[in-house]
């Protein structure tokens, strides 16, 4: 795979462009178990063969989405994300939210053991 | 000379050693089978037989002995890493290796180096120091040095201040060696045969049979066994094996790739590293340069090789090796590397019963074959996870506990 074809500026080397996941519904954070939120962070479908995924072309910023197949490395559809994303979507808490993000904002303050252990610059 | 080695060769006493017996037929059971008969899978399977008296094991390889990222790797063994978990973990291994020649009559031409991990920033030195300070507290050797102190160690490598990105020092790290991968698959090999285990090459696991969330049995291309325990090592085909047991991994299967220059004679004896312009170099035995990065910039399940790769990793390895513009490229090759977030491995329990993991090697599993093998066989044998091995549950996903490695794994190996 040496050139994308951008649905903004059409073919451009593959160089140009970032990969940037699996298309998956995003769940409403306010809404979901903690088990499914991590789901939705870490785990992967990582699939042999077709997927749809997120890719951004980084000289003009412009995300897309591509049909890719994994097995022989060949993009053979890219389009613009309204394409699958008609409505805009608002992450709203819900009603009683007040007390719900601040009893989560808490939990997250002790959850910073982990986060600072994950987020230790490296020297790459 | 040449008619002594006649004598031998036409000599019928005198047989190659056989390794491995002939394939035969798949037994119709097994009290573990162990899926993937890479380094970590064999390593597993000759640990169950020495420790645990567990022989009635079978390796299902689906083509052949270490022909994964066990034949693919660049061999780095070390331990200097940045988290204690990590350390304590990696150092077992580096322990186990040691005396793996010995351990398995095999040579595996253990060759310890010593590993610098150039750092070319301040925040680079920082990581380094901390690295340092880390290993020197658990009792692994590592430390920080200078330009003054690079120039004596390493006298070939570039130390001009007039490249794009100077040495400003390096971690320090005397374990750091070489080894040869394809002994480590086969001696292990080797020696779980001779203790009972059989190996099956060409057998590829098909399917997995999971009643009440508990593995039952599995489907090959040689028909169906039933089993005891499995142990899933299959490296970059993790997700799609887990997946034929019914769950998903945080993993991302991504290529990475390697090289190799033509031979010549011992001149390069450490192994350095740079995070920041991310290359490894070191010589093996044979006398070539065998060279590295990091994974390339997307997932796929493939294993072309790119002029994109092989152009970022020259242009680092000139500034840093001016002498290497002489010498051609002789090999460029690519594994898949099972990535995961925190770049550490995911070992022990799964979501179903007697269906343990080992996975999530992405570039730097080789260094941990004798210790995963010899910990997920106590795993198995015990029904226990040995405490070395809790923090890299596949569990810490849900509960957000990772064991963030990026810092000494990234790139190094
Ligand atoms: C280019 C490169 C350089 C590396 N350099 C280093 C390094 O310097 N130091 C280091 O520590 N690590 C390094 N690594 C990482 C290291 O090679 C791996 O993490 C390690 O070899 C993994 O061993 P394994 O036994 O788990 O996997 P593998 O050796 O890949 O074995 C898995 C086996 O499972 C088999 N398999 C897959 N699916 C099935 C199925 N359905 N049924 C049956 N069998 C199946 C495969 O055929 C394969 O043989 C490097 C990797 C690469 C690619």
């Amino acid at each position: 795979m040496k050139i994308i074809n951008c649905p903004l500026n059409g073919q451009r080397n593959a160089q140009e462009f970032v990969y940037g996941g699996e298309v998956e519904p995003h769940p409403n954070p306010h809404l979901v178990s903690d088990d499914e939120w991590a789901s939705y962070v870490f785990i992967e479908k990582n699939l042999s063969g077709k997927v749809l995924e997120w890719w951004c072309h980084v000289p003009t910023a412009y995300w897309f989405i591509a049909e890719r197949d994994t097995k022989l490395d060949e993009i053979f559809k890219t389009y613009d994300p309204s394409k699958i994303f008609k409505e805009r979507i608002d992450f709203l808490p819900p009603e009683d939210s007040s007390k719900k993000t601040t009893e989560s904002a808490v939990n997250n303050m002790h959850n910073t053991d982990s986060i600072k252990k994950n987020t230790t610059e490296g020297n790459s | 000379m040449v008619f002594g080695l006649l004598k031998y060769g036409l000599n019928p006493r005198f047989h190659p050693k056989e390794f491995i017996k002939e394939s035969r037929d798949l037994k119709p059971s097994y009290d573990v089978v162990i899926i993937g008969g890479g380094g970590h899978g064999l390593a597993a399977a000759y640990y169950l037989a020495r420790d645990w008296g567990i022989t009635n094991v079978a390796v299902l390889e689906k083509s052949w002995l270490g022909g994964g990222n066990t034949g693919r790797n660049t061999a780095i063994i070390r331990s200097n890493y940045l988290t204690p978990e990590g350390v304590e973990f990696y150092d077992e291994s580096v322990q186990l290796y040691k005396n793996l020649s010995q351990e398995l009559d095999y040579n595996i031409l253990y060759s310890e180096r010593g590993h610098f991990t150039l750092a070319h920033t301040d925040s680079a030195i920082r990581t380094s120091r901390w690295r340092a300070e880390v290993n020197k507290h658990l009792g692994v050797n590592s430390e920080v040095v200078y330009r003054d102190d690079l120039a004596q160690m390493v006298p070939l490598l570039n130390l001009s201040e007039d490249v794009r990105y100077p040495v400003l020092g390096a971690l320090y790290h005397p374990p750091g060696a070489i080894a040869r991968h394809d002994a480590v698959a086969w001696g292990y090999a080797g020696r779980a045969a001779e203790l009972g285990a059989e190996i099956h090459q060409n057998t590829e696991v098909i399917g997995i049979n999971v009643e009440n969330d508990k593995v039952i049995s599995l489907e090959t291309n040689k028909g169906t066994v039933t089993c005891g325990k499995v142990l899933q090592a299959v490296a970059g085909q993790s997700s799609e094996v887990s997946r034929l047991a019914g769950f998903d991994l945080p993993i991302r299967t991504i290529p990475l790739q390697a090289c190799v220059s033509l031979p010549v004679k011992p001149i390069l004896d450490p192994i350095i590293v740079s995070g920041s312009l991310h290359v490894y170099i070191s010589q093996s035995d044979r006398g070539e340069f065998v060279m590295g990065g990091s994974t390339d910039p997307y997932p796929r399940y493939q294993t072309s090789s790119s002029l994109d790769f092989m152009e970022g990793l020259m242009g680092h390895i000139l500034e840093l090796l001016p002498f290497m513009g002489e010498l051609p490229v002789l090999r460029q090759w690519a594994g898949l590397a099972d990535m995961t977030p925190d770049f550490s491995p995911v070992m022990g329990e799964t979501p179903v019963q007697n269906y343990y993991i080992d996975a999530g090697w992405g570039t730097w599993g080789f260094k941990a074959t004798c210790v995963s093998g010899k910990r997920m066989a106590e795993t198995l044998a015990t029904g226990v996870t040995p405490k070395i091995l809790e923090p890299f549950a596949l569990d810490r996903f849900r509960t957000f506990d990772l064991v963030g490695e990026k810092g000494a794994a990234s790139v190094g190996h």
